[in-house]
């Protein structure tokens, strides 16, 4: 299983990395895509919209299945990704690359908050049936 | 190939052509098309072929096992069909007064009274066209229920995540947020979840039982009062009554509102997108509410209620009371059951269930829910297989085909991983569960022999695997000539 130790996790399986810049970048887990499969649509926030922490805020769907995206922090979308909106394999091609949004946090401290690698690796394991 | 393309310009076959009485040549210039519309021109030999090779290519019901959970794929007798359309149901205008129209009324006001019998309901109406449409017109109720005592501030609808998953849709069409609630270990709403989620912003709670787990909420009298407590309605979601017909009544386990699917439980046509019937039934203080038309007994003579019988009903939902053809076919079957062989579709569906179950756990496969009963349905979860051989429960699906069943539901509910959802209905035979164990025990040997083959199924459908992404990425929907 790929879980990069230098990001932060939600247990919704979002990965979350903190950029030089004071935002975060937004994906969806290599472990979230493997189960969803092949991705087929993606609908990223729209710029400017204010996010509370846990909140829907993206779409991603698969043959397989719809299921919604939620903001692992509070804050407000600063990009969003088109490429994956154009091309959602991506995701399924490399699910840290193909990142689908950035947030400028309400408050930088609650990336510090989110699951480690470690711990993201021990929930997806509680998960499993 | 579609029929356009068997088109050749100026074949016709005219033998059939209904004689032209009557002239038409009064219809305002205005309303003239410039040309004649581009039908497809064929002869009559051409359009009998075409049309039985496409019903040739069809998996049925009529034609092979469909146990398609969470669908009720069960057998439609023949006579409900034969009987709905006797002449004087078919040749019956809407609009005739209601007096030349008894007999049809008398049949509708009699379907709403079963189903208010059978579901423990105070009313239902008929008017709902789908089972979409009565989950809609359900979630309304509650709104108005809710709007006409001045308690305006309850925005939320909570759903269970192994609900039917139109649910939480629903919710939203009709301007509710919705809070999601988690299933346990066992498959049951988790009690503790649902205690914190509880409050002055229910609106309601839509619940799905059995769940799309095929298990029963073993806690529902827990569930209604937490809710009910809490000053929020419940809503049954009766995509599963088929397990629990005719002995538990929703009415009797608290719920407020309910649709039915008579496309699944009162065996109507089903599939290909309708026609369906999703009537609803109501709990005495949403009466007021119901939908409308709906059929009342004026003194031994029928008329179809409106809006000025009901002055607050949430609506009008369908022109002339629903699905008339439809409605007709869930009654006839109701009548010819009885409340005996209500027991029975249940006691079948459940049994037939069971059976499966345990023979296909006996030969290795594994159940989602290994401790519960199944209700009219189980789950199977292929993990173990996929990890081992890489053949996934899509691949078992499309294997499943070559041995001339259809598919069970795959990769719903989502909770489950790799898992397939199967109903056999009441209907089917032994031998049939038999001879459908039989091609699964031999599909898991061929993964473990031969995943190669299980992947490249299936081998004798007119078609071979779809590719299913392509078609999702790029939308070809209308026929461009």
């Amino acid at each position: 299983m790929s879980i990069p130790a230098d990001l932060k996790y939600t247990k919704s399986h979002e990965w979350v990395k903190a950029e030089a810049d004071g935002t975060v970048t937004v994906g969806i887990t290599h472990h979230a895509q493997d189960l969803l499969g092949d991705m087929v649509f993606v609908e990223n926030p729209a710029v400017g919209r204010k996010l509370a922490k846990g909140e829907e805020c993206a779409v991603v769907e698969s043959v397989k299945a719809a299921s919604d995206v939620y903001a692992p922090i509070a804050g407000e979308v600063v990009a969003a990704n088109d490429e994956v909106e154009s091309s959602p394999e991506k995701i399924n091609q490399d699910a840290y690359d193909a990142w689908m949004f950035r947030i400028s946090p309400a408050n930088p401290a609650d990336v510090d908050a989110l699951l480690d690698a470690a711990a993201y690796e021990a929930h997806v394991a509680s998960e499993a049936h | 190939m579609l029929i356009f393309e068997h088109s050749h310009p100026g074949r016709a076959a005219n033998a059939q052509l209904p004689p032209q009485d009557g002239a038409l040549d009064d219809l305002p210039a205005e309303l003239l098309r410039d040309a004649p519309p581009a039908l497809p021109e064929c002869s009559e030999l051409d359009v009998v072929r075409h049309y039985t090779r496409l019903s040739q290519k069809n998996f049925s019901i009529d034609t092979q096992f469909y146990p398609l959970g969470s669908c009720t794929m069960k057998y439609n007798p023949r006579a409900c069909n034969s009987l709905a359309m006797l002449p004087q149901f078919l040749a019956r205008h809407p609009h005739a007064p209601a007096e030349t129209g008894q007999g049809f009324l008398q049949s509708m006001y009699e379907l709403q009274e079963i189903l208010k019998d059978v579901t423990g309901m105070a009313g239902v109406s008929l008017a709902p066209m789908a089972g979409a449409q009565g989950e809609f017109a359900g979630i309304a109720m509650i709104r108005a229920y809710h709007d006409a005592r001045g308690d305006t501030a309850r925005n939320e609808i909570l759903v269970p995540n192994a609900a039917h998953g139109t649910n939480p849709a629903t919710a939203v069409m009709c301007g509710y947020t919705v809070r999601e609630i988690p299933t346990d270990r066992e498959g049951n709403v988790d009690l503790e979840a649902l205690k914190a989620a509880v409050g002055p912003q229910t609106a309601g709670l839509m619940l799905t039982n059995p769940s799309t787990l095929g298990v029963f909420e073993k806690t529902i009298q827990t569930i209604q009062k937490l809710v009910h407590d809490a000053g929020g309605l419940l809503y049954y979601d009766g995509a599963n009554l088929n397990a629990i017909l005719g002995y538990v009544r929703p009415g009797d386990m608290g719920f407020d509102v309910i649709h039915m699917n008579l496309h699944k439980t009162f065996s109507t046509p089903h599939g290909g997108g309708g026609p369906g019937a999703g009537p609803v039934g109501v709990a005495e203080r949403l009466l007021p509410f119901l939908p409308v038309p709906v059929v009342i007994n004026d003194n031994g003579v029928y008329r179809n209620a409106a809006e000025a019988d009901l002055p607050q009903s949430i609506g009008r939902m369908s022109a002339n009371g629903g699905n008339a053809g439809v409605l007709l076919r869930a009654y006839i079957y109701a009548r010819m059951l009885g409340a005996e062989g209500m027991h029975r579709v249940a006691e079948f569906a459940t049994l037939n269930a069971n059976y499966l179950m345990a023979r296909l756990r006996d030969a290795g496969f594994e159940l989602a829910y290994p401790t519960r009963r199944a209700s009219h349905e189980f789950i199977v979860t292929l993990k173990k297989v996929k990890d081992e051989t890489g053949v996934s429960a899509m691949d078992f699906a499309k294997r499943l085909l070559d041995y001339g069943f259809h598919a069970p539901t795959t990769y719903f509910p989502l909770l489950v991983p790799e898992c397939l959802l199967i109903e056999p209905s009441e209907t089917e035979s032994k031998e049939t569960l038999d001879a459908f164990i039989e091609a699964c025990i031999r599909i898991k040997e061929e993964a473990y022999a031969d995943a190669d083959l299980v992947k490249g199924a299936p081998y004798t459908q007119p078609v071979r695997r779809l590719d299913d992404v392509k078609a999702a990425r790029e939308l070809d929907l209308a026929y461009r000539g």
